[in-house]
């Protein structure tokens, strides 16, 4: 199935990726190629057939409601690219 | 140093009998292949971060284990890891922008396992970004060229780890399969390389793709190799809710066990159009050295194979979506500069941080999970991901084991494909079903064309890696196709 420009615009703003006016058309292309690929699905009769989310069916094992990780932020936050006071900072979200 | 056999020419079954039999150390092994990296990987591209000193430190302690009396048998042998593997202090970069100034704070199961076995780590191998790829040229880092022929690609996702073994840069590398991305580059290659069932192998702190078809597992010179590699990587591991819990076998017990009898399925779709007559050839080849060694060959029928390619570029692309939303800017990763507010930090952050194909992938993620396109596209695909292993178990009803070749075609030239994304998809047609049905999968050499190396697969049902190394195993005992090893310096 072929999508427009203005498709892969919405897109891309839901998925949070931005997309060179330059490269737009192009991106447009490939994912209407890749659609049309996709498309050969409609072909198959998939009648009382239930969709597959796990090769091997297994169902989510669940644990005990215990805490097993200790507290590693500092570690964790020594990637990040900007912290304050064990805080992640983004640009002013409130006035 | 006495063997006739070079160090970079040994099993890692001789290389761990040459450490206990103290005719050379883990220290001058280790030297051995750092050198070779440093000589030879410039034209490779194979590696994206070396990691000497740490390498010599953990060859000392080797050393030390191995003249206690009591180290494993993988201990002192340097082995590399795919970049996807996070690896504590080191950088993980998963060959992505994104993640180019990413150090975890902590080691992914793999590694851990291969650490306590004593295993030392070369370096993190090239791939293609985010294991999306088929050919290396998605890279942050570059391509990786194939150690046969460097104007070709060496497959992937996993090229780096393929291309690394292949040149004898490394005994042994680990590599994760999604779609294809260990057996393809391993076919690509000359090297043989292992797709594990779904869950045998943990995927803790292995960089999610496709979470429902991800699996680590070896890339070595041997199937030999490969069991030994599989004993350390196989097995339960509570912190990744997909592991699954059963116990794990010694794999080099099974090897040399007859395969008098042993039922080989040809899947007669898998020798139709599109299939390069050099590479039907050699595994017509490897059917009759098969049909040699006792065992009863018949045709088979996998009906779905051809849907199993676009119900996977519907479900990996949504796992994708969901998986890479991860990569926002704020707590780990690439950050664009001066971000005017919060929108513009993550439009700008994922725009700049990702490449093309990933970007591809998650938009069409995105499309496929979007509301009114769920049914149609999402549910479809699942549906015909589950006609896909109905295929499979109807299979292995009447067989052991499927064959049939690992690439429609062998390694193709840079740019070959690379604008052409369908094409590229339609590279993993032999490969992609075994991952929708989380199904183990093998590739190794049957031969070659014009130089370049053909692989040849076997699946068999799920939790029976045993009986896929036993048959590798005793292909490779009766002839030298993984014996090849591509010209050291042809291209300098």
């Amino acid at each position: 199935m072929a999508v427009d420009r203005g498709t892969i615009e919405k897109l891309a703003e839901l998925a949070r990726i931005q997309i060179s006016e330059a490269n737009i058309d192009d991106v447009t292309t490939s994912i209407s190629e890749i659609l049309g690929l996709v498309d050969q699905l409609q072909a198959a009769n998939t009648d009382n057939v239930a969709p597959m989310a796990h090769p091997l069916d297994a169902v989510q094992r669940l644990r005990a409601d215990q805490v097993t990780e200790n507290n590693q932020r500092e570690d964790l936050q020594a990637c990040a690219p900007e912290v304050e006071d064990g805080l992640f900072l983004v640009p002013q979200v409130i006035d | 140093m006495n063997d006739k056999v070079a160090l970079h020419d040994m099993t890692l079954t001789d290389l761990s009998q040459g450490l206990r039999d103290k005719h050379f150390s883990s220290s001058e092994l280790t030297k051995h292949f750092l050198e070779r990296i440093e000589q030879l990987d410039p034209q490779y591209n194979s590696f994206i971060t070396v990691t000497s000193d740490q390498a010599i430190k953990q060859a000392q302690a080797a050393d030390e284990r191995l003249a206690s009396g009591n180290a494993p048998l993988l201990c002192g042998i340097p082995v590399a890891h795919k970049d996807i593997f996070c690896t504590q202090g080191v950088k993980t970069s998963c060959a992505s922008k994104m993640l180019d100034n990413f150090v975890p704070p902590y080691n992914a199961a793999v590694v851990d396992n291969f650490e306590k076995s004593g295993a030392v780590m070369l370096g993190k191998t090239n791939m293609d970004e985010f294991a999306m790829g088929s050919s290396n040229e998605n890279s942050f880092y570059g391509p990786v060229k194939n150690p046969w022929a460097t104007d070709s690609v060496p497959g992937g996702s996993s090229g780096g780890s393929a291309a690394s073994v292949a040149a004898r840069l490394a005994p042994a590398a680990t590599a994760t399969d999604t779609g294809g991305s260990i057996r393809q580059p391993a076919a690509l290659c000359g090297v043989t390389g292992l797709k594990p069932t779904y869950g045998r192998v943990s995927r803790w702190g292995m960089i999610a793709y496709a979470s429902s078809l991800d699996q680590g597992g070896p890339i070595t010179r041997t199937a030999e190799d490969a069991a030994l590699m599989l004993n350390v990587m196989a097995g339960f591991d509570q912190r990744d809710s997909t592991c699954i819990d059963l116990e794990v076998p010694d794999y080099t017990k099974s090897l040399n066990n007859s395969i008098e009898g042993l039922k080989i399925g040809i899947p007669k779709e898998y020798f139709g159009e599109g299939l390069d007559p050099a590479i039907g050839a050699a595994v017509e080849g490897a059917i009759k050295q098969y049909e040699k060694m006792g065992a009863v060959i018949s045709e088979i029928s996998l009906p779905h194979t051809q849907l199993s390619v676009p119900a996977y570029y519907v479900i990996a692309p949504a796992e994708a979506s969901a998986n890479l939303s991860r990569y926002d800017g704020v707590r780990y990763g690439y950050r664009c500069e001066n971000p005017h507010d919060l929108q513009d930090l993550y439009m700008r952050s994922r725009g700049e941080g990702f490449g093309d194909e990933v970007k591809r992938r998650i938009l069409v993620g995105a499309y496929a999970l979007s509301a009114g396109y769920y049914d149609a596209y999402y549910n479809k695909a699942q549906q015909v991901r589950r006609l896909v292993k109905q295929d499979y178990n109807e299979a292995f009803k009447n067989v052991d084991i499927i064959l049939g070749p690992t690439t429609p075609s062998p390694a193709f030239k840079f740019g070959e494909k690379s604008q052409d994304p369908t094409a590229m998809y339609l590279e993993d047609i032999y490969t992609i079903s075994a991952n929708l049905a989380g199904l183990p999968g093998i590739s190794l050499p049957c031969g070659n064309t014009a130089g370049k190396p053909v692989g040849l697969q076997l699946i068999s049902d799920v939790f029976t890696e045993e009986r896929l190394l036993n048959a590798a195993h005793q292909f490779q005992q009766h002839t030298d196709h993984h014996l090849q090893a591509p010209a050291d310096s042809a291209n300098v």
